[in-house]
C-alpha cells in the first residue's frame, strides 16, 4: 500500500527542501513533497498511486545534516529535516545509475517501439547523458509475443515492477512477479508461462500503461507490423455493384 | 518448575550416569565429513562388547580443530576439554585400542595434545557445552545447566530485569554490525502490540564461516534457550529460526531439541508451568544469501520473495507480518543464558571497553589449525594466528586475513597487533562479521580474492536495486579485466568510481558492503592492482603520431 | 587576415551512412562553415589518405571490423578532438544487435541463406568481423558524444558552432539516444 494513507489526525511538519522552507502532511514522503512543490527528482520506479518499491535508487537525497543518503520515495517527512536534492555528488550518482541501466540489458532506443516516450531515454537527456561508459553486458533477452494484444521484450525491461506491483494492487490479478537473482532476474507471467497462455491476465493493459520504457507494450505498434488489411475493399465493391 | 526442581532434574541425571569414563567422538559436520560417523559405530561396539560400563562412547558436538579430524576426546565423566586426552584423524580401526587405553596410557600415535595454544587460548562461554554433551539428549544439556537461566529468568526475574541484565552486558550483536543487544531488546519491549516476535537469523552465508552451524550442531538447546529468555524479555510468544537448508545436520539437530524441549515444558503454552507461553518454528531457507538480511529474512518467513524493503521501519517497529519483532543471530542468542546465570558483570569483565565477552571465529584459509574457536574480544590478531592458528602451513610468509567475508576486508600484516573488537577493525577498514576468518598467505593474489568476493556478491546480489544488481555486475567485470592483466588505469578509476555509487545507493548491507573487499585491498595492496594494469591508456598523447 | 581553417576528417564505420546525410542537410549553412572548416578527409570528398594531424575527427558507426577498429585507432591518434557522431558511434546501437548472434550466423543469413546466385562467403579483401560490435569509445577515447539515429542537423551545427568558438558542446541539450 502506498505509504501515504490520508489520516485525520496526522501532524503537520516544516522542513526545509533545497533552501525552500516546506510545510508537509508527516504521512507524506519527501519524494511526495517534491512533486507537490514541483522540485524535480527523477524516480524509474515510483509511481503516483502505487506501493513503494525504493529500488531504482534514483530519488535517493541527501539529508543535509546527516551527511546521509536516503530514498526519497520511502522517507517520510519529519520536522525540522533538511533535504539537498540535487547536488553535484547526487547528479554523478544518477547519472552512473542510468547508465548501469543502459549497459544492463539492450535498449536500442532508435528501434525502440517506445522511442521518444520512454522514462529512461528522458531521464538520460536530462542527466546530461551522452554516452555509456560501461561495458553493455550483451545478455541477449527473449520477447513474449504470445499475448494476442500485447508484448514483453526483456530487452528493455529495467526490473522496475510497476508492472507487477498495479496488477496486484489495483488489478488484484497478479499475473505479473519476478524469478531470478541480479541482473538474471526476469520479470514472468504466472508461473513462468508465456504470457498468452497466463489464466490470470484480465488483458486490462494497465502494466503496458506503467510500464516506462518498451518493455511492455502494445502489439501491433512496431513498424513491421504496419500491414495495411484492403480485402474488404473487393467484397464492398461487389456487393455495391449489385 | 523452579529452579529448584530443574537441579533436583540435573542431579537424577546424574546419578543414572555410572560410568567412570567418556569417549567423546565429534558428530558435527566437519568431523562427520572426515569420517567420525564410522569411528563413533566402530568404538560403540566395541564398548559394548566389554560390557562392563565403566565406559561410555557418546557422539558430541565441535571441538574445534576440525583440521585434525576426526576428533575422539576421552575424559573422565564431564571432565572439560582440556582434561582429556585427545586423539586426531582418528580410523575405525583405532577404536579397539583407545577403548583399551581409557583410564591408562594414552595412545601416542593418535595423540593431539591439548596443551597447545589452540586450546589453552581460548574462552568458551558460546561453546562451554560444545564437544562436551551430546547435542541430541536434552538430559545432557539439563545437567550442563541448560535451561536453568530460562527457569531463574521466568520466575526470579521480572522482563524489565532480564533486559537490564543484557544492557549491563555489554553485549553487542554477533551478526557482524555489532548493534548493542540490550537497547534493541528494550526498543521492542517497549512498543506497543499484543503479538510479538523472537526470531533466530541461522542464514549464515559467508563463505569460510561455519560458526552458527557448529553451535546448532552442537549445542541447540542453548541457541533456544537464549531466545525463550529474549521472548520472556520482550513479551514475545512465537519465535522462528531461519536455518538455510543447507545445513541438514544443524536442522534435524534444531528439530530434535526443539521437540524435545517441548516435551519437557521449556517451550509451549505454559514454559516451566508458567503463565509466560513461547513456541518455536523452523523456517527453512532456500539459499539466498541476502536472506541474512533481515527484512528479506522476514519476507521469506512470510512466504514472500526474499528480498529486502527499506528502513525505517525497522523490525522492532514493524516487522514480521507487521509485529514489533527481535531479530538476533545465533551466537547472540546463545551468549545470553550465561549472561543471565552468571551476571551481567561477569560478561562485562571479559573483552574490551566497547565488546564485551567472546567471540567465536572460524578460521579457514592458509593456516595450520583450520576449525573454530572462541577468544576474548581485545585478543590480538597475531594471537590468533599465529599461536592459536598455529601460522602459515609449508614456510609461507603471511600475507592478509579477511575478515566479515564479502562484506569485510583485509588486514595486512602490518596490522596483526591490533585488537579484535568492532571499532579497532571498523577503524582498518573492515568489520568484525559474523566470524569468518580467512587467512591468506603470500602466494594470494589480493586481485583475485576481491574478484572472488565481488562475484559472489554478484550472484547474491536479489536483483531488487540498481546499484547492487548491476553495479556489481560492472565491478565484478571490472575486476575480471583487471586480474586477466588486460585492465587500463580508465578502468581502475571506473572500478573506484562504481565502489562510492554502490556503496552510497544501495537500499540493503549486502549492496552497501559489496564494494568493502575492492576498497579494503585497494587500500593496502593498490600496487597490485597497477602491476597489473596495462599501462597505456586508451588516449594516446596527443604529440604521439600514429603508425598507419 | 583570415583566421587558419579548421581541419575536419569523417570517417563512416559501421553505420548507415545516415549521420553523414545529416551532415549534408546542414543545406545552406554548409556554405558558411566553409568559411571556418576545410575537409581534408571524408566519404563526402575525394582525398584517400589522412593527413598526419587533423583538428577535428567526426566518427560514424560502430566498430564492427578490423578495418573500423583500425581506422578509429588511426583517427584518434591523428586528430586533436574525436566526436562520436550518432547512435552507432555512441551505442553500438543497430550493428550491435547482431551481438545477439555468432558471427558464422550473422554471415549465413546475409550470404547464404538469402542469396540465390552463387551463395558464399566473401572472404577475400574484406575486412574480418569483430565480436562483439562496440562503441567508438569502448575502443580508443572520444572527446564529445553525439547521439541520435542520426542527429539532426541543426544538432550538428550546434556541435561544430560551439567547437569552432572554442567550448566543448553539451550534445545532450539538443539530443538524445535514438532521437
Amino acid at each position: 500500500m502506498p505509504l501515504s494513507t490520508a489520516r485525520s489526525n496526522v501532524r503537520v511538519v516544516t522542513l526545509k527542501i533545497d533552501g525552500r522552507d516546506l510545510s508537509a502532511r508527516e504521512d507524506e514522503t519527501l519524494l511526495e513533497v517534491c512533486r507537490e512543490h514541483r522540485i524535480p527528482v527523477p524516480s524509474l520506479c515510483y509511481l503516483e498511486g502505487l506501493s513503494v518499491w525504493a529500488g531504482c535508487r534514483l530519488c535517493m537525497v541527501e539529508l543535509v545534516n546527516q551527511n546521509r543518503l536516503v530514498a526519497s520515495c520511502a522517507t517520510r517527512a519529519a520536522e525540522g529535516m533538511e533535504v539537498q536534492t540535487d547536488s553535484e555528488r547526487l547528479r554523478r550518482y544518477r547519472r552512473t545509475l542510468i547508465e548501469l541501466l543502459f549497459a544492463e540489458r539492450n535498449h536500442v532506443c532508435a528501434v525502440c517501439v517506445s522511442n521518444g516516450h520512454c522514462e529512461l531515454q528522458t531521464l538520460a537527456q536530462r542527466l546530461g547523458i551522452d554516452h555509456i561508459r560501461f561495458a553493455y553486458r550483451q545478455a541477449h533477452e527473449v520477447l513474449d509475443s504470445s499475448h494476442e494484444l500485447f508484448r514483453l521484450d526483456h530487452n528493455r525491461c529495467i526490473l522496475c515492477t510497476r508492472c507487477v506491483r498495479v496488477c496486484d494492487e489495483i488489478e488484484g490479478a497478479h499475473v505479473w512477479d519476478v524469478m531470478g537473482r541480479g541482473s538474471q532476474c526476469r520479470i514472468i507471467s504466472d508461473l513462468a508461462i508465456p504470457w498468452g497462455q497466463s489464466e490470470t491476465c484480465t488483458n486490462c493493459g494497465k502494466c503496458v500503461q506503467v510500464c516506462p520504457t518498451g518493455a511492455l507494450i502494445k502489439q501491433g505498434t512496431s513498424a513491421g507490423e504496419m500491414v495495411k488489411d484492403r480485402h474488404f475493399l473487393p467484397i464492398l465493391a461487389r456487393r455495391r455493384a449489385r | 518448575m523452579h529452579l529448584e526442581d530443574l537441579e533436583a532434574l540435573a542431579a537424577r541425571y546424574h546419578a543414572e550416569e555410572t560410568h567412570e569414563q567418556e569417549i567423546r567422538v565429534c558428530v558435527a559436520a566437519s568431523c562427520q565429513s572426515s569420517g567420525s560417523l564410522p569411528v563413533l559405530e566402530a568404538l560403540q561396539s566395541a564398548c559394548a562388547g566389554q560390557g562392563n560400563g565403566r565406559c561410555k562412547v557418546k557422539g558430541v558436538g565441535c571441538m574445534g580443530l576440525c583440521s585434525a579430524g576426526p576428533l575422539v576426546a576421552v575424559a573422565k565423566r564431564h571432565a572439560p576439554l582440556n582434561e582429556s586426552v585427545l586423539y586426531r584423524a582418528v580410523t575405525p580401526q583405532d577404536a579397539a585400542e583407545i577403548l583399551a587405553s581409557s583410564g591408562g596410557a594414552p595412545v601416542e600415535r593418535l595423540r593431539c595434545p591439548t596443551d597447545q595454544p589452540f586450546f589453552q587460548r581460548q574462552v568458551r562461554i558460546v561453546l562451554e557445552r560444545s564437544g562436551l554433551i551430546d547435542p541430541e539428549s536434552l538430559p545432557e544439556a539439563i545437567a550442563h545447566g541448560g535451561y536453568s537461566a530460562l527457569i531463574q529468568a521466568i520466575t526470579e526475574m521480572t522482563p524489565a530485569e532480564v533486559i537490564r541484565e543484557v544492557t549491563a552486558s555489554g553485549l553487542r550483536g554477533r551478526g557482524g554490525a555489532g548493534y548493542p543487544t540490550g537497547l534493541k531488546w528494550s526498543t521492542v519491549a517497549k512498543m506497543p502490540g499484543a503479538q510479538k516476535y523472537v526470531i533466530c537469523n541461522a542464514d549464515e552465508g559467508d563463505p569460510g564461516a561455519f560458526m552458527d552451524r557448529a553451535v546448532l550442531e552442537s549445542d541447540p538447546h542453548r541457541v533456544l534457550e537464549g531466545m525463550a529468555i529474549a521472548a520472556y524479555a520482550i513479551g514475545a510468544s512465537k519465535g522462528y529460526v531461519y536455518v538455510r537448508a543447507e545445513y541438514p545436520l544443524a536442522v534435524a539437530r534444531l528439530e530434535t531439541a526443539i521437540r524435545a524441549a517441548r516435551r519437557a515444558g521449556f517451550l509451549g503454552a505454559r514454559v516451566a508451568d508458567t503463565p509466560f507461553g513461547f513456541d518455536i518454528e523452523l523456517r527453512l531457507g532456500a539459499g539466498a544469501f541476502v536472506c541474512g538480511e533481515e527484512t528479506a529474512l522476514m519476507a521469506s518467513i512470510e512466504g514472500l520473495r526474499g528480498q529486502p524493503r527499506p528502513r525505517p521501519p525497522y523490525p522492532a517497529e514493524s516487522g514480521l507480518w507487521g509485529c514489533p519483532t527481535l531479530i538476533n543471530n545465533v551466537e547472540t542468542f546463545a551468549n545470553i543464558a550465561s549472561i543471565v546465570r552468571r551476571g551481567s558483570d561477569w560478561f562485562a569483565s571479559i573483552g574490551t571497553q566497547g565488546s564485551k565477552g567472546t567471540k567465536v571465529f572460524a578460521l579457514a584459509g592458509r593456516i595450520k589449525n583450520t576449525g573454530l574457536i572462541e577468544v576474548p574480544m581485545g585478543i590480538s590478531l597475531r594471537t590468533i594466528i599465529e599461536e592459536i592458528g598455529g601460522g602459515i602451513p609449508d614456510g609461507k610468509g603471511f600475507k592478509a586475513v579477511q575478515t566479515g567475508g564479502p562484506s569485510g576486508g583485509c588486514i595486512p600484516a602490518d596490522y596483526l597487533d591490533t585488537p579484535v573488537d568492532y571499532d579497532s577493525l571498523k577503524s582498518l577498514g573492515t568489520i568484525m562479521g559474523s566470524g569468518g576468518m580467512i587467512v591468506m598467505d603470500e602466494t594470494a593474489c589480493m586481485v583475485d580474492v576481491a574478484r572472488f568476493f565481488m562475484e559472489f556478491c554478484m550472484s547474491e546480489s536479489c536483483g531488487k536495486c540498481v546499484p547492487c544488481r548491476t553495479g556489481t555486475w560492472q565491478m565484478h567485470a571490472l575486476l575480471d579485466r583487471i586480474a586477466r592483466g588486460e585492465g587500463t588505469p580508465e578502468d581502475l578509476a571506473l572500478l573506484e568510481e562504481l565502489c562510492e555509487v554502490v556503496q552510497s545507493m544501495s537500499l540493503c548491507g549486502l549492496g552497501q558492503t559489496a564494494p568493502n573487499p575492492v576498497l579494503s585491498t585497494l587500500r593496502y595492496f593498490r600496487h597490485e592492482y597497477e602491476a597489473k594494469l596495462q599501462n597505456q591508456p586508451l588516449r594516446k598523447p596527443q604529440t604521439q603520431r600514429g603508425t598507419g | 587576415m583570415t583566421e587558419p581553417k579548421i581541419t575536419l576528417a569523417t570517417a563512416w564505420l559501421d553505420g548507415c551512412s545516415g549521420c553523414h546525410m545529416s551532415f549534408l542537410d546542414l543545406d545552406e549553412r554548409l556554405i558558411a562553415l566553409a568559411d571556418r572548416i576545410e575537409l581534408v578527409y571524408s566519404p563526402l570528398v575525394d582525398a584517400k589518405t589522412l593527413p598526419e594531424t587533423v583538428d577535428l575527427g567526426i566518427l560514424e558507426g560502430a566498430i564492427s571490423s578490423e578495418e573500423d577498429l583500425e581506422k578509429a585507432r588511426l583517427f584518434r591518434a591523428r586528430c586533436r578532438l574525436l566526436v562520436s557522431l550518432g547512435d552507432c558511434a555512441v551505442t553500438g546501437n543497430v550493428p550491435a544487435m547482431r551481438n545477439a548472434f555468432r558471427v558464422e550466423a550473422v554471415l549465413d543469413r546475409a550470404y547464404r541463406e538469402n542469396v540465390t546466385c552463387n551463395p558464399q562467403i566473401p572472404s577475400l579483401g574484406v575486412p574480418a568481423l569483430r565480436c562483439p560490435v562496440k562503441p567508438i569509445h569502448h575502443e580508443v577515447s572520444v572527446d564529445v558524444f553525439v547521439p541520435g539515429c542520426p542527429p539532426s542537423a541543426d544538432t550538428i551545427w550546434y556541435v561544430l558552432s560551439e567547437l569552432i568558438a572554442g567550448r566543448m558542446p553539451e550534445p545532450a541539450r539538443v539530443t538524445r539516444f535514438g532521437a
